[in-house]
């Protein structure tokens, strides 16, 4: 078993339009490392200096990591993990 | 005659061609509007804005357009009354009251953001205007949406007061009544604004609307001959009200149109049944903890505020504080307000002016200080939120004698 991901639209130019990866257990900061290896550059997208950016939301099991311990809440095997964009909607945009 | 250079992400500061997109592609921060200050120093001045038609265009250049205004145009310019008998009550020296029940055309502050935004649509293209509401949104689109000639939708849970339905019905918007909260027709709405090339006024053309909402803030300043109030009580469901005011005392400092130094500080105040904003601040938290709101104050309850962090960034920025206050203390000071100063508010007004009581109360506002009370909405609209709660009706027979007897009862 490994960590579920849940990829909001936005980002799955950089997942190769999955909706869903698979990361190993860890902290939410070390997974977004992680994934950021295998999908170069979505690191910066939700993240600045080791921060998840203030409009991105993350959920573990449905908790906001702000309730948890933020950055360093331990997500373990079967756990998934939720990327949404926190004016987006997880939505994309129309132009 | 436009003076916006471009959007800009509040969080990255990458900038964005003048569209109607409101998200930050890179990192999903909201996009502002940003204008050429230079150019419009050149432009406007004191004397300049006070010949113009007293109505809230008269800030057009602060205001995000680019051609002639094209809706609102007899909004804003809303009476700024120097409240005496409250302040009496209070033991206050100078308080005002920003009264946006008297707004034309749907008697709420919400007609300042709409003429700008229907404007803002107009310019882009768009021949249909959309929103989801619970109130006096969906009433300013509809009516002033029906007079600038666009197709409108109005999205709204089914479960709706049918007064405030008939509010919005009777201008003839194609009004959808949708089975689910609040929280499931602003999901809705966020899919269909994907699928449709229409203009949603607080989803895709949110930059500009948004800056509607300075208006307020500039004529507070200009009603106050350009000084500015050491106090501004600011009712708060997203956040934005507040924020774009703050941003208008400073916009008004940085062009030279205000008199001497800002030193305004904003007061957030919010319904304890749904208080994410006034919460952090008082906790000292950068965070906005969502909430599920419980409170008859139904125009402020967004549990989850999108300009939440920002509003109390400014909160902080200008050394102001927050309160919330309950139900009760809601319904009293509507009462307070109603009965010294002859305004009717609804419940948001009732949150202010209750809030400013505790500020007054804890010592974060003192009694000698400028203040003005920002009252958005009118009372007429949340007449339920009285019932059972207002002064008894004398019932009489048609004669003089059961006059009479009814005026002894009441000890006259």
């Amino acid at each position: 078993m490994a960590v579920k991901v849940r990829i909001p639209t936005p980002l799955q130019r950089l997942t190769g339009g999955k909706e869903e990866v698979q990361a190993s257990p860890g902290k939410v900061i070390d997974i977004v490392q992680e994934l950021d290896r295998q999908y170069p550059g979505l690191a910066e997208r939700i993240s600045e200096g080791g921060k998840i950016r203030r409009f991105v939301n993350i959920y573990v099991n449905e908790e906001d990591i702000r309730f948890l311990q933020a950055e360093q809440t331990e997500v373990k095997d079967g756990d998934e993990l939720s990327i949404v964009p926190a004016i987006a909607g997880g939505k994309e945009r129309h132009r | 005659m436009g003076y916006v250079k471009a959007l800009k992400c509040r969080e990255c500061a990458r900038q964005y061609p003048i569209e109607p997109i409101y998200v930050c592609e890179f990192c999903f921060g909201p996009l502002e509007v940003l204008y050429d200050y230079e150019a419009i120093r050149g432009a406007v001045s004191r004397e300049v804005i006070g010949a113009r038609e007293r109505n809230l265009w008269r800030y057009r250049e602060l205001l995000p357009i680019e051609g002639q205004p094209q809706a609102g145009l007899t909004s804003g310019y809303t009476p700024l009354v120097r409240a005496d008998n409250l302040a009496r009550k209070l033991g206050m020296k100078e308080l005002y009251l920003k009264d946006d029940t008297a707004m034309h055309p749907t008697l709420s502050f919400k007609d300042r953001v709409v003429a700008v935004a229907l404007t803002k649509a107009k310019e882009f293209g768009f021949d249909t205007v959309a929103c989801a509401s619970t109130g006096n949104l969906a009433h300013s689109v509809s009516a002033q949406g029906a007079r600038a000639g666009l197709r409108r939708f109005i999205f709204i849970p089914a479960t709706l007061e049918p007064s405030k339905i008939v509010a919005s019905i009777v201008y003839e918007p194609h009004l959808i009544a949708v089975n689910g909260s609040y929280d499931d027709v602003n999901r809705l709405c966020s899919e269909v604004a994907n699928k449709y090339r229409w203009a949603f006024v607080n989803i895709n053309i949110r930059p500009f609307y948004a800056e509607g909402s300075k208006t307020l803030g500039f004529e507070i300043l200009e009603q106050l001959g350009w000084q500015a109030p050491r106090n501004v009580v600011i009712p708060c469901a997203s956040g934005s009200l507040l924020t774009k005011i703050y941003k208008s005392f400073k916009e008004a400092e940085l062009l030279g149109l205000l008199r001497g130094q800002l030193q305004s500080r904003m007061f957030a105040a919010q319904a304890t049944g749904c208080s994410p904003i006034a919460r952090a601040i008082k906790e000292h938290s950068e965070v906005i903890r969502p909430v599920k709101p419980q409170t008859i104050a139904k125009s402020l309850a967004i549990g989850n505020p999108a300009d939440g962090y920002y509003a109390a960034v400014a909160v902080r920025e200008s050394g102001g504080w927050a309160e919330d206050v309950s139900d009760q203390e809601i319904v009293e000071a509507m009462k307070l307000l109603a009965s010294t100063e002859g305004i009717f508010a609804e419940t948001a007004g009732g949150v202010t002016l209750a809030a400013t009581i505790k500020l007054l109360e804890t010592g974060r506002i003192q009694p000698d200080e400028p203040t003005v009370v920002c009252i958005t909405g009118n009372g007429l609209k949340t007449q339920e939120a009285l019932a059972g709660q207002t002064a008894q009706v004398h019932h009489i027979e048609a004669n003089l004698a059961s006059f009479e007897d009814a005026l002894k009862k009441m000890g006259r």
